[in-house]
This record gives structure tokens, C-alpha cells and sequence, in this order.
């Protein structure tokens, strides 16, 4: 029997895929589609502090291998989660980690404090890297551009809760190194890299750019290997587990990631292209580890060879 | 809702750039597909394109489904080249369709290859022995379909272009603005359209402009096709709706253009 077992902060995962969010609702969405109690744990969509309308349409474009969405963290707020999405939620048999996205310091610490108080709730992800939103906290078109904002930030939030608190940054920076540093610094628990790349695209005929909010999020495969080096990059650097995204559309995907330095993986764009993705990544990862006689995932974190040798 | 993959039963071409593909359902499916609602078709396994694309149901019918599509970029044109036996991974039936309670008199309107999912809705009609009178405009006559498949249904059918080629020369709202106004129109009548973003907003229009209940059936870029990913969104009164899960079909009054 091989183990899939992983931890992230204080949670331990049966198996290392999660539903990234922003791909898969509250759950409820795609319970049709694949039975999530299989997986590793469910990251929400994305809530604010108060009802957030999102971007004007289009808000999605497709480019070679690739995703543009400029969705703007459409959702109905915190109150509506507490109300109408929690209850789906508490049934769910896996870890549920909430994605969290404030204007100032002062919403992210509210919805902390709040969200804290669930208790089918394990998990914290603070959403640091959307790219499109603006945030109040920084000068930076991104908060997780701004180092010493994203260690203040979690620190704040730090003070707040006991859940596991993970920062999900963004890959559009000139040293993912330092920005890792200073989530850790500031008490993360562990890091989610990467979110989406800003990006936009240009309809020629009209000369109009694709996306309503002109510029938006670039996810899916065309993104894996910049994400792996990002991952590689903060593996190198700090001790908090990291969870590694951006494009794994197969179990090879998810295992380059885990081999450069993921304790866990999450599965995004996929889960648009093909539903059960998740599911054929996790049955994939076990045969791996099956072929390769690896009896742990953990044993497998980190484990990229060295070219000389 | 399900994730299946399919068998085509058959791909044709019917005009330049037309084609209609129908491929089998699980069982049970395909009888209980509304006219209106749509699957999400995934025209390869390689990540060009990434995502499948949606296409509304042509026509229903025994453990088949047909759908009616114009060759618009690379997807379609993928798609235009499978034969019967290739299997495709389908996601479906998605949306809510037209309603089904329905009582006539009805006018259908039908822009361009917008006019394919019409076809299963004049099917419903025609089993409750409505004749809906139909409007398609398209382009020149080479982007004609569907009109001899409603006159098979019992409707009656009027063609107009935009070069004149065919039918009437103009647009296929001239022709709606006749029938609604005209001395001989049936009330209460309901307006059921689909097609290009303009002409619905015309069509649209007109409806309110003459209070007659109108559906629309809408399209938007889209990803999952369930209501997770958030990007098909259109403006409503209600705010920002998904047309892959709230629609595709929607109240014409409550779209914010």
C-alpha cells in the first residue's frame, strides 16, 4: 500500500489534490460530476465581505493551451456563505478551506474572524493575487507583489485565527523568493503558488481587447512550466509546505510539481476541460508512485535529481 | 447533467459552412432534453482547443442527439471532420431551455445557424398542434437551414436575407414588426428567438414595444458550463446572471444590453 497521505500546516490530507478555487463552486456545483470526498480537500470560490458584482463580460477568452478569465471574484459575499453555502459545505467527508479576498486589512481580518468560527471550516486560503482586483493595502497592482504588505497582512490575520492559514501568491513578481519569505514570515502556514498570470488578448476584426475588463488571469498548461519554477523557486527557500498549481491537466503534471517541492497540488483549469481530471490525477499519482516503488508521497517532495549525478 | 462520451452516428455537411452531427445518448437522455438546452462538446484530447465548446440541441430523439453548427474557428472546423464510429467526450444536457408548458400561438424568430435550436422547440409545438409561424433571416441564401425541416412541422415559415438572394431583402425584424402589428395576429402570442446579439436586442425591442411576452436564447464565451467558473456572464436587471446555468434561455425584458 502506498501512502498519500500529506500535511499542509495543521491539516493532514488523505491524498495531495485539491479543487483549486474559483473552479468548482462551493462544492455543491459539481457533486453530479465527481464524488469530491475522494479528494485531498476543496478550496472555495473566493468570498469577500460584501456582495461583489465582478467584470463586465466577456470574461473569458481561450488562447493556445490557455485560459484568460477575468471573472473579478463575482460572489454573493460573506453573509450568503454563511447562509446558503456553509451547510453543503459541513457534509463534505475532506477538508474545506475557504478562499478569502479583502479591499483593506481591516475586511480580510473581519472575514478571518468570522470564518474562523465554523468549525467544518480547516482551512484559510488568503486569495493575495488576483489580478483583477485592486487592493487599498498597497501601491502594487497586486498585494502579493508588495512584500512587506503581504507579511503584514498574515501577520494580522496570524493574530486572528488558529486555522491554517495559506497565502495563495502571485507568480507576476521580479522574485517570488522574497515574496514566499515574507508569508512565512509573516505566520503563513504554507503557500499556494501560483495564481494566474496577467495576461490579455486583442480581437483583431473589432480591435478590441477579448475581455471585458481589458486584461485578465492567463491558467491552464500553457502556465506550467513558469508555475514550476516558481514552486522550485520557493521550495529553495522557505520551510512552510507549498501547493503547487497553474495548468496540471494530468498525474505527470502533478507529480513534476510535487518533484519540484510541492507537499500538495491543486487541480484549476482542468476541472473545466474534463470534470474527473481530478480523479484521473489522483489514480495516476498512485500508480506512479506504484511503478516507481515510492511506498510515501512525502518521501517524494522536494526529490528533483540533481543533472551530474 | 452528465459526462459521457459518445458515438457519432453521423456528421453532414448541409450548406457551405453548415453541418449536423448527432451522436448517442446514455439511455433515457436524449427524451428528456428541453428544446433550448445545450451539451458542452470536447472536439479533441489535446489542449487546442483546451475547452469544449457548447452547442444547442438541433433535435432530440430516440437515444440521439442532433446538433446543428456553422464551421467559426478551429473547434468547429475539428469537429467538421468526424465520422461516424469517432467518439467525442460530451457534457450535458446543460441550461434550462425553453419552457414546456407551452401554449400557443407562437412566433419563433431565428438568426443565421441560431435558428437550429428552434427546430426541437417547433417540435414540441407541433405536438401540442401549435403551428408557430416562423421568421429566419440569414445573410444570403447559402446561410439558410432549418426552413423546409419547420415546414415539415406545420409552420409557417417566412425567409428573408440581407442580399435578397432569398425570401425577402432586409432583416428578419422588418418581418416581425409586420406580423406583430398586422390586423390578423392571435394574442396572447409569445415570441421565441435566437440568434445574433443585435438581432435579439431588436427583437427584443419590439416585444417590449408591443408588451409580448419574449425569450431569448442567449450565447457567451464560456468554460465549465455548470455555474462554477463564472465567466459566461450577461447583465440583467437582477445583476450579472450565467448564461450556462441560469440560461441559455432568459426573459427578454430582464437582459440590461
Amino acid at each position: 500500500m502506498v501512502s498519500l497521505k500529506t500535511t499542509i500546516g495543521k491539516l493532514e490530507l488523505k491524498n495531495p489534490v485539491i479543487l483549486a478555487s474559483g473552479t468548482c463552486g462551493f462544492g455543491k456545483e459539481i457533486k453530479s460530476l465527481i464524488d469530491v470526498n475522494k479528494l485531498g480537500a476543496i478550496v472555495t470560490k473566493t468570498i469577500t465581505l460584501n456582495k461583489k458584482e465582478g467584470n463586465p463580460p466577456p470574461r473569458i477568452a481561450e488562447t493556445a493551451s490557455g485560459l484568460l478569465n477575468s471573472i473579478g471574484l463575482d460572489n454573493d459575499g460573506l453573509k450568503d456563505f454563511l447562509f446558503e453555502k456553509i451547510s453543503y459545505l459541513g457534509k463534505l467527508k475532506i477538508p474545506v478551506i475557504v478562499s478569502i479576498a479583502g479591499n483593506t486589512t481591516e475586511e480580510f481580518t473581519k472575514l478571518t474572524k468570522e470564518i474562523s468560527k465554523i468549525p467544518c471550516i480547516k482551512g484559510i486560503e488568503i486569495n493575495l493575487s488576483c489580478p483583477n482586483v485592486i487592493h487599498k493595502g498597497t501601491k502594487f497592482p497586486l498585494l502579493a507583489q508588495d512584500k512587506k504588505a503581504t507579511e503584514a497582512i498574515i501577520a494580522k490575520l496570524r493574530k486572528v485565527t488558529k486555522k491554517t492559514l495559506i497565502a495563495k501568491l502571485s507568480p507576476s513578481v521580479t522574485d517570488i523568493k522574497e515574496i514566499a519569505k515574507a508569508a512565512e514570515s509573516g505566520g503563513a502556514d504554507a503557500i499556494s503558488l501560483v495564481n494566474t498570470y496577467p495576461g490579455m488578448l486583442v480581437d483583431i476584426y473589432t480591435m478590441k481587447p477579448k475581455l471585458g475588463a481589458v486584461t485578465g488571469g492567463l491558467s491552464g498548461p500553457c502556465i506550467k512550466p513558469l508555475a514550476l519554477k516558481c514552486v522550485w523557486d520557493a521550495y529553495n527557500t522557505v520551510n512552510i509546505p507549498i501547493i503547487g498549481m497553474g495548468g496540471i491537466m494530468t498525474s505527470g503534471d502533478a507529480i513534476e510539481f510535487i518533484l519540484c517541492g510541492a507537499s500538495a497540488i491543486q487541480v484549476g483549469t482542468a476541472n473545466f476541460v474534463n470534470p474527473k481530471a481530478p480523479l484521473e490525477i489522483l489514480e495516476g499519482i498512485k500508480q506512479y508512485l506504484k511503478e516507481k516503488k515510492v511506498n510515501s508521497i512525502k518521501s517524494l517532495i522536494g526529490k528533483l535529481k540533481n543533472n551530474e549525478k | 447533467m452528465k459526462q459521457f462520451y459518445a458515438k457519432v452516428i453521423s456528421n453532414q455537411r448541409i450548406a457551405p459552412d453548415h453541418f449536423i452531427l448527432s451522436f448517442k445518448t446514455p439511455h433515457a437522455m436524449a427524451k428528456k432534453v428541453k428544446p433550448g438546452q445545450f451539451f458542452k462538446i470536447k472536439v479533441n484530447n489535446s489542449s487546442k482547443p483546451l475547452l469544449g465548446r457548447p452547442f444547442s440541441v438541433h433535435k432530440a430523439g430516440n437515444n440521439k442527439i442532433e446538433i446543428l453548427y456553422k464551421i467559426v474557428g478551429e473547434a468547429t472546423r475539428i469537429l467538421s471532420t468526424k465520422k461516424s464510429g469517432n467518439i467525442l467526450d460530451i457534457l450535458g444536457p446543460l441550461g434550462n431551455g425553453f419552457d414546456t408548458g407551452l401554449s400557443g400561438p407562437a412566433i419563433l424568430v431565428g438568426g443565421g445557424h441560431g435558428v437550429a435550436p428552434l427546430v426541437e422547440l417547433a417540435k414540441k409545438f407541433a405536438n401540442h398542434n401549435i403551428k408557430p409561424v416562423v421568421f429566419i433571416g440569414a445573410r444570403t441564401k447559402k446561410h439558410i437551414v432549418c426552413d423546409k425541416d419547420l415546414r415539415k412541422l406545420g409552420a409557417q415559415v417566412h425567409v428573408v436575407t440581407e442580399d435578397g438572394s432569398k425570401g425577402r431583402k432586409g432583416l428578419v425584424t422588418e418581418l416581425l414588426k409586420n406580423k406583430i402589428t398586422g390586423k390578423n395576429l392571435k394574442k396572447p402570442v409569445t415570441i421565441y428567438a435566437c440568434g445574433p446579439k443585435p438581432m435579439l436586442m431588436a427583437v427584443g425591442k419590439l416585444a417590449k414595444d408591443y408588451k409580448i411576452p419574449c425569450r431569448i436564447s442567449l450565447e457567451e464565451y464560456m468554460a465549465c458550463g455548470i455555474g462554477t467558473c463564472l465567466g459566461c456572464a450577461v447583465k440583467t436587471r437582477g445583476g450579472y446572471k450565467m448564461v450556462c446555468k441560469d440560461g441559455p434561455v432568459f426573459d427578454a425584458k430582464e437582459i440590461v444590453w
